[in-house]
């Protein structure tokens, strides 16, 4: 599967199937980081992906200045 | 995994919550924790318009869609803080969200008010960036509030900003930030608008999913000058401690605005008058965004 990740944004392919929360585990990212969208649908860490599977790995952490709005 | 509230497929896990919902009741719940702030903390009323401070972010965005979809009157603001592609892509997302929903949207260009734009400010005083970002941001709200005749300003500070801010004040002991740490902050003087954060009780998680499940095109990309920045550092260090511990961030924040906040405040508020020089609120003779915008004149001429 492909796994497009930001900041900056960069592209992996990884092999085989596994659920989120694995995946994420091999990334060194934590879940409550990021959201996983795959064919424009959320997914929950235990959900399955692989095979031909294009995710994205949002980040949804942001800041800087404290104020922002 | 499944929703709690119908046994459809969960959309998101919300582990401090020990809960999952699907699309539909993660906006509901989404809405209700809003209405909870807002009626908790007395931010407004629905006869008051709204001026929301925003960002092309998620969190500004997600703010203003719950506000539209509850139905209180609002306007937007969006502060040019001149960063690059980055502003020019913000201001367009802003722009966009703004006409698709036919709200005004305020138009304010840092560069215009304080000589230069972030980036500039930052190379001319060498002052940490997102310190006079925050300084300049904080007075043009207030600012542009008082010049459309706006009561409130509102903020998408969610529950992790608004944890490690408190994390950043614990660390340094800045007694005197911590009391004005609020929800929402009244206003004491007449050329003091109110500002209130209704995303306070809601995770940055949240409100990135709320805002991919609404359908808000907002920027991702985060701020160039944020890589490195102190409150990122402190995000970091939470969101360790929530992995180990769901609900550390709720509680440190809960904890404090219940239990130890009203310890740190002051019998006495600090005395407010108007700056000489531009006639805003300020504790000195001269407002420190003055005093910005001088010595940023003075560099750059």
């Amino acid at each position: 599967m492909k796994v497009i990740l930001r900041n900056p944004r960069r592209e992996v392919q990884v092999e085989g199937k596994r659920r989120v929360k694995e995946l994420l585990v091999e990334l060194d990212i934590l879940p409550s980081t990021v959201l996983v969208i795959r064919d424009n649908e959320l997914l929950t860490s235990d959900a399955m992906v692989g095979g031909d599977d294009v995710l994205e790995v949002r980040p949804v952490m942001s800041g800087g200045s404290g104020s922002a709005a | 995994m499944k929703c709690r509230k119908c046994g459809g497929s969960a959309a998101l896990e919300l582990r401090r919550h020990n809960a999952a919902f699907c699309s539909p009741h993660f906006i509901e719940f989404f809405r209700k924790q809003v209405a909870e702030a807002v009626h908790r903390h007395r931010m407004f009323s629905p006869d008051e318009t709204i001026l929301v401070a925003v960002s092309g972010g998620k969190d500004s965005l997600a703010l203003w869609d719950v506000l539209i979809e509850d139905g209180y009157r609002t306007a937007g603001l969006y502060l040019d803080l001149g960063i690059f592609d980055y502003s020019v892509e913000s201001k367009a997302k802003c722009e966009a969200f703004a006409a698709a929903r036919g709200q005004a949207l305020h138009v304010v260009r840092v560069a215009d008010a304080v000589g230069a734009p972030i980036p500039g400010v930052q190379q001319a005083t060498r002052r940490p960036t997102c310190s006079a970002c925050g300084l300049s941001k904080r007075y043009l709200m207030n600012r542009a509030a008082l010049e459309h005749g706006y009561a409130v300003v509102a903020t998408g500070h969610n529950l992790d900003d608004e944890a490690a801010t408190l994390f950043g004040s614990v660390m340094h002991w800045q007694t005197d930030a911590l009391p004005r740490q609020s929800p929402a902050l009244p206003s004491t003087h007449p050329k003091l608008v109110r500002r209130v954060k209704p995303l306070y009780r809601l995770s940055e998680l949240e409100t990135a999913a709320y805002a991919f499940l609404r359908g808000i095109d907002y920027i991702v990309d985060e701020c160039p000058f944020a890589k490195g920045a102190t409150s990122i550092a402190h995000k970091e260090v939470l969101n360790r401690l929530e992995e180990a511990s769901p609900g550390a961030k709720h509680n440190f924040l809960f904890g404090f605005l219940e239990r130890a906040r009203p310890a740190f405040e002051k019998t006495e508020g600090a005395v407010l008058q108007e700056c000489t020089s531009c006639g805003q609120v300020t504790t000195g003779a001269v407002c420190a965004f003055c005093k910005l915008a001088d010595l940023v004149k003075r560099r750059m001429s």
